[in-house]
């Protein structure tokens, strides 16, 4: 009985998790639409292809655990409970956004959700994230930290910096690494001799495990484990999370001048979100129906944030100090 | 009249380690950490004793890692903490330079004013020293350019005292800089709890022929000059700027209004400097209550260099400000 109640509980969870990457890949569509029709400005960095990270992550985390996230982070933001109205209004630069309209895309920020900040600097925020485990761990432990980011991030002095200090003082936290294979558009063998991240991590002291990044289960499980980890003070883990972006790196690249078609295809067919309808025996109508459903709610939420006031430019000078 | 609060005479560097002590006596969340700032007590021993008292918890050694305990300084303040880093010369704060001015300046303006960042970052400048060009600047300037940062310069023990438990109670980030000439100083600083407001530039000698404008270090060089022209009967309004920013600018105007004179006296580059801002937003703002130029005494815009006789001529002295004044005064 309990084993059935544990089951179809799971079941659940992860059709959640399944709808979840489909509003994700929705709101990454909509979005370069938006963008591309000259509605949205700014840069679009995406991360379709790998949506099964942030859901994965985020689902082993507690909302009082804090992270910090890339320029290529919403899909982190949404999957830790961020108000996903707000996320695009912010983006659409409304004075109702996340932060009204002084942040835009690559800063989204939520302290209630933990969510301690996206960057737009590669690597800016591993510090933050390590200064939240060290403070959590002045008072105790039990609020874990993860600092989310992609493999070019690994070659950052900065990022070098806190592996060492979160090695050294067994810091609660996690180092949740998207390997994408490219750090903008120089892949990983052209950036470092070493390529299996997972190595690097030994010279830090900071134990560390390769996952499928496109296994929603598989990313959770490990996750998880780690954050189990992190809590019962037994300090950081460094998951190497494999996965691709089967877009370009920002609205304008179309990701193709430095990745084969082959290369590409191959991981397209590893999609993250194909691969749990499957798992989940869930017809192809009845994720096209959820995939409508997401795209729904994503065209819902422009088009009333498209509604909503400007900033006021007489408050440009408000919010720089307390 | 009530007579004065007890004081008691402590150097700048005890002046330091008895605020840091009542801060975080007073508040659990206040934390040390930087380099040598724990088991050694700290370069200039500005933070001796503190671990006796608070433990390793509290006062925490770090790697030579600028860049990487700066930026966990910053997220421990997101998530309630009030952290007080020691980076030991102000010119390494350089290779930290993203976390300072991209990360924690911005913070606050790029969440539309929701997130605060409390933190204070304690360090040193200036020369006179023989330190040569990587450990004698005083990099004010650019800290002050970028918006976001409180940017603050004590000339004392006692104003190093009050501005420093006003900063770790400051709700914004604040760049506390220190000078190396002044840690072997000793003066006057009360026995009760101090707290000098963030952002007020202090009258520190009356006058009314000339205003004459500094911080930090050069301060002590600025009223030497001054008192060397009151013996001829000129007398000279020396003004403490204390914060660089925000500005005390209301203070500045009361005293031009009176002196209609002014000169800027600071050991930084001239080039961008904290003086070339100043004499620009002066003329721009008082030009009908001024009688001549506004002139400045700045650091020479070369890298500090480090023969004694270089080092001289680069940096201000109490001749070079008295000079200028009597320019300024044609005296």
């Amino acid at each position: 009985m309990v084993a059935t109640i544990h089951a179809s509980q799971q079941t659940s969870n992860l059709k959640l998790q399944l709808s979840l990457m489909l509003l994700l890949r929705s709101f990454e569509k909509e979005l370069t639409a938006l963008s591309q029709s000259g509605k949205l400005r700014g840069s679009l960095h995406l991360a379709t292809g790998q949506e099964a990270c942030p859901v994965g992550f985020c689902a082993a985390l507690d909302p009082q655990d804090t992270m910090t996230v890339t320029y290529r982070g919403h899909g982190y933001a949404i999957a830790k409970g961020v108000d996903f109205k707000l996320i695009i209004a912010e983006i659409l630069g409304k004075q109702e956004g996340l932060c009204h309209g002084r942040g835009g895309k690559m800063h989204l920020v939520d302290l209630d959700k933990g969510l301690l900040g996206a960057n737009g600097i590669v690597g800016g925020g591993i510090g933050t994230a390590a200064g939240a485990a060290l403070a959590s761990k002045m008072d105790g432990g039990h609020r874990v930290s993860a600092a989310v980011f992609g493999d070019g991030t690994v070659n950052q002095g900065h990022s070098m910096e806190v592996f060492n200090m979160a090695g050294l003082w067994k810091l609660p936290m996690i180092f949740f690494c998207e390997n994408n294979l490219y750090a903008e558009m120089t892949p990983l063998s052209r950036s470092t001799a070493v390529i299996d991240l997972t190595r690097k991590m030994e010279a830090f002291g900071i134990p560390s495990v390769q996952v499928d990044g496109n296994d929603v289960q598989a990313v959770e499980e490990a996750s998880q484990e780690a954050v189990r980890r992190a809590r019962e003070g037994h300090g950081p883990t460094f998951i190497e999370a494999m996965t691709y972006r089967t877009v370009g790196h920002y609205q304008n690249d179309p990701g193709t001048s430095y990745r084969s078609q082959k290369e590409i295809q191959s991981w397209m067919e590893l999609d993250p979100i194909t691969r749990l309808a499957s798992v989940l025996k869930v017809s192809d109508k009845d994720l096209e129906s959820m995939r409508q459903e997401a795209v729904g709610k994503v065209k819902e939420t422009i088009e009333w944030a498209m509604a909503l006031p400007d900033p006021k430019p007489s408050d440009l000078s408000e919010g720089i100090y307390a | 009249m009530i007579a004065e609060t007890a004081s008691k005479t402590l150097s700048f560097p005890q002046a330091i380690a008895a605020t840091l002590s009542q801060e975080m006596a007073r508040d659990p969340d206040v934390f040390v950490m930087g380099e040598d700032v724990a088991h050694f007590g700290g370069m200039f021993r500005c933070t001796e004793g503190l671990l006796e008292q608070f433990g390793e918890s509290r006062v925490i050694d770090t790697p030579i890692s600028e860049s990487g305990f700066i930026g966990m300084a910053l997220g421990a303040a997101l998530v309630g903490k009030r952290p007080v880093v020691e980076l030991m010369f102000v010119d390494f704060s350089l290779v930290a330079a993203d976390q300072i001015l991209n990360q924690i300046a911005k913070t606050r303006y790029m969440s539309g004013g929701r997130v605060g960042v409390p933190l204070v970052i304690r360090t040193q400048g200036g020369g006179y020293k023989g330190a040569a060009a990587q450990h004698s600047q005083m990099l004010e300037a650019l800290y002050v350019h970028i918006p976001g940062l409180r940017v603050v310069c004590p000339s004392d023990p006692r104003t190093a005292q009050g501005l420093l438990a006003s900063a770790v109670r400051c709700p914004d980030p604040v760049l506390f800089i220190e000078h190396k000439q002044l840690y072997g100083t000793s003066g006057e600083v009360p026995e009760r709890e101090l707290l000098l407001d963030l952002g007020k530039a202090e009258v520190v000698k009356q006058g009314t022929d000339v205003t004459l404008i500094s911080y930090s270090y050069t301060l002590t060089l600025a009223l030497q000059a001054a008192e060397n022209l009151q013996k001829e009967g000129k007398s000279v309004e020396v003004i403490d700027l204390r914060s660089l920013n925000p500005l005390d600018f209301d203070t500045l105007a009361e005293s031009i209004r009176k002196t209609h004179r002014v000169v800027i006296a600071h050991e930084a580059h001239g080039r961008c400097g904290v003086g070339a801002d100043l004499a620009c937003q002066i003329q721009e703002r008082l030009f009908d209550d001024l009688d001549g130029p506004v002139l400045r005494v700045c650091g020479a815009d070369v890298p500090v260099p480090f023969a004694k006789v270089l080092e001289d001529e680069a940096l201000p002295s109490a001749e070079k400000i008295e000079q200028t004044l009597r320019k300024v005064l044609g005296v």
